[in-house]
């Protein structure tokens, strides 16, 4: 099968779509000639030009809320925030306004929109371009939160948010857009909620998401190594969340590290570990273990930076003690 | 005096200020692009990391919008902020150890090249987010009116910013409640690739002062002397407690957006005609022309600054990288009021 990066992929999505439905189109700071600083989208200007590929001012609120209005009378806008940092400044439409229409008007109103942003550190960016925000859109009903782990994952995932009639934000790892992953010519879609067992295992289940996948599958080569089998289970979209799939794993394996680069506190990891410890308590051999970027905002210096997100063999320590039955005091 | 010149026309700089005064200011304008030089220079030599946003070509902008201002007097800055902080007195090699991430820098290594600050000399920080500077300025103004400082703020932000709703918000306020803050408008016609033709409903960004009741002026921003003449009005009108104003400085970029720009929303022979307005070799011959310097005075402070900036990317080149043990210090301050 050919091989394309994760930036093809979202932007092979995005046109397919704009191909299908001439209903979609896209919007935001510098998507059209320069196709955002990541290049993601150059191109699909010139395919659909600018009545379908629009620049906007530097006003995130305003259109954020325009795309919201937008969807609610027929459009179906896929809008670009530049950063998922940016999140911040549009708060009130994506979650006062968009996730809450079609349930304050009891279903008559609908918003079906994506909002395409991205997370990740190590991109030595500092504080306020390099955090991942997730778990608070993830808080919000009415929202749909789209993980992809990979070229496949992206292109897969943004075709079934597309088409989703609800309001999706889709967050992309901004250190992966040049990694190469199989994505067949074929058009396919990826159900929401349908977790993917990226790796079968019978000692211990390693729950992440987005980048911290690869982490996680490292892990488990390291794991191996030492005779411990890892399962590796990627959510690929947090909301739906495929329950099912993580605690048939868990109670197979009985032990679970949750990886997400959100901060720790307060995130997708104590949400994922909560529900496993509520419906799978009496299956487990250890506590379930949260790992997420440390509680700071993210360090300029590489020397700090590198020290506050997963690695491979952090979570293999973890996954070590767990297995050995050396976390009575988990620290 | 030079031809041309009647006693009363002289341009304001050299009626506003005295010899070594001008000189200092020429002095920043070298030091500034001398300073971006040496950042880019040190960046593709791989001792940068991330990504920086450089100020050539807006020299006179940030030095000039600083000429009224003393220590006690604020800015807040933006991702293009670099000749802001020099303009407001800070130290070249604390700079660039923050650029390079080390200890010794003005954030400790953890802010980089978007992000200092030095409240010792009234830099309340530039900012990553654009636009968010902006209430920030006004809210330092509030805190100075309350505390009968006398300070002023000089808020510096970018065409881009003034579609931010923030924009408005501040200038509203600040206008309502009179606050001493001056909003200077660095106006190098693109916000990344997008052109204030396609951006802005109004011609001249100036002209959004008239929604909020506040004077706006448009100036030549790499015309030194009249930068100077409308921001020093502006800060001595906020001073006088007569409110906010608005300063459009008109200048230019000259390199792309940041390290990821391709440049091809601009034409070569754009970016050629606004490089042969230099601000720096602009206000080098007024002060030639006034005999407030020589031309060998200005070749010498050339040389004077290459040195200066050596010496700084020297200092934190050799600085340590901060203590991995010192990662979650300073998250939130342990003392309280
Ligand atoms: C809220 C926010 N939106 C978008 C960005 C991305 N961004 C960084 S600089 C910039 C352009 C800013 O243009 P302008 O204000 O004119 O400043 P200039 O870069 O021209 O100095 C953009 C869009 C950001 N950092 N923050
Ligand atoms: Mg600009």
């Amino acid at each position: 099968m050919r091989e394309i990066t994760l930036s093809k992929a979202v932007n092979e999505a995005i046109a397919e779509e704009m191909r299908r439905d001439p209903n979609v189109f896209l919007i935001g700071e510098d998507v059209a000639e320069a196709g955002t600083p990541f290049k993601v989208l150059a191109g699909l200007v010139d395919e659909f030009g600018t009545e379908r590929v629009i620049d906007t001012p530097i006003s995130e609120p305003g259109f954020v809320g325009m795309a919201v209005g937008a969807a609610l009378t027929g459009s179906r806008p896929i809008v670009d925030l530049m950063f998922g940092d940016f999140i911040f400044l549009v708060m009130d439409q994506l979650c006062n306004q968009a996730a809450k229409a079609c349930y304050m008007s009891g279903g008559k109103l609908n918003v079906p929109m994506v909002l395409r942003t991205n997370l990740g550190a190590t991109r030595r960016s500092a504080a306020q371009h390099s955090q991942s925000l997730h778990a608070l859109v993830a808080h919000i009903p009415g929202l749909k939160v789209a993980m992809p782990s990979s070229a496949y994952e992206a292109k897969g995932l943004m075709k079934t948010a597309i088409r989703d009639n609800n309001p999706v934000v889709i967050f992309e790892d901004k250190l992966m857009y040049q990694d190469k992953a199989p994505v067949p010519e074929e058009e396919f879609l990826i159900t929401f909620g349908k977790a993917n067992i990226k790796r079968e295992g019978t000692d211990i289940t390693l729950i992440a998401t987005s980048s911290m996948v690869q982490v996680a599958e490292k892990a488990a080569d390291l794991l191996a190594k030492d005779g411990i089998s890892a399962e590796v289970i990627d959510p690929r979209t947090i909301v739906p969340l495929d329950e099912e799939t993580i605690l048939n794993s868990v109670r197979k394996t009985s032990r679970a590290i949750v990886i997400d680069e959100g901060h720790q506190s307060y995130g997708i990891t104590g949400e994922i570990a909560s529900r496993i410890t509520e419906k799978a308590f009496y299956h487990l051999d250890a506590p379930v273990l949260r790992m997420g970027a440390m509680d700071v905002p993210v360090p300029f210096s590489p020397a700090l930076e590198d020290l506050t997100v997963p690695t491979p063999e952090g979570v293999a320590d973890r996954a070590r003690a767990a297995v050995r039955g050396e976390l009575f005091h988990a620290a | 005096m030079p031809d041309g010149y009647r006693d009363g026309n002289l341009p304001y700089a050299i009626r506003a200020y005295d010899a070594d005064t001008l000189r200092a200011a020429l002095r920043k304008m070298y030091l500034i692009r001398k300073f971006e030089e040496g950042a880019e220079n040190s960046y593709t030599r791989g001792l940068i990391h991330g990504t920086m946003h450089l100020s050539i070509g807006q020299e006179a902008s940030a030095v000039a919008s600083c000429m009224a201002l003393s220590d006690d007097d604020k800015i807040t800055s933006t991702h293009r902020g670099h000749g802001h902080c020099v303009a407001k007195g800070a130290d070249l090699g604390r700079m660039f150890a923050e650029f390079f991430g080390k200890e010794t820098g003005y954030c400790r290594g953890r802010g980089g090249s978007m992000h200092i600050a030095d409240p010792t000399k009234g830099n309340l920080g530039a900012n990553g987010i654009v636009g968010g500077g902006l209430p920030i300025a006004v809210g330092a103004a509030l805190s100075a009116k309350r505390l009968g400082t006398g300070a002023v703020t000089v808020c510096f932000f970018g065409d881009g910013a003034n579609n931010e709703g923030a924009f408005h918000e501040a200038l509203n306020m600040a206008a309502v409640w009179k606050l001493p803050v001056v909003f200077v408008c660095e106006n190098n016609k693109y916000g990344m690739s997008t052109s204030t033709e396609r951006s802005t409903a109004v011609k001249n960004i100036a002209e959004r002062a008239a929604a909020y009741a506040m004077p706006g002026v448009t100036v030549d921003g790499n015309d030194f002397s009249a930068v100077a003449e409308a921001v020093d009005a502006a800060v001595a009108r906020a001073r006088a407690g007569d409110g906010p104003s608005l300063v459009e400085n008109v200048t230019y970029r000259w390199r792309g957006h940041s390290k990821s720009d391709r440049n091809r929303y601009r034409t070569k022979e754009e970016i050629a005609d606004w490089m042969a307005r230099d601000p720096i070799p602009a206000f080098a011959r007024l002060l030639v022309d006034h005999g407030v310097l020589t031309d060998a005075d200005v070749a010498d402070i050339e040389a004077e600054t290459e040195q200066v900036i050596a010496d700084a990317i020297a200092f934190a080149a050799d600085s340590a990288d901060p203590d991995p043990a010192d990662v979650a210090r300073d998250v939130y301050n342990p003392a309280a009021a």
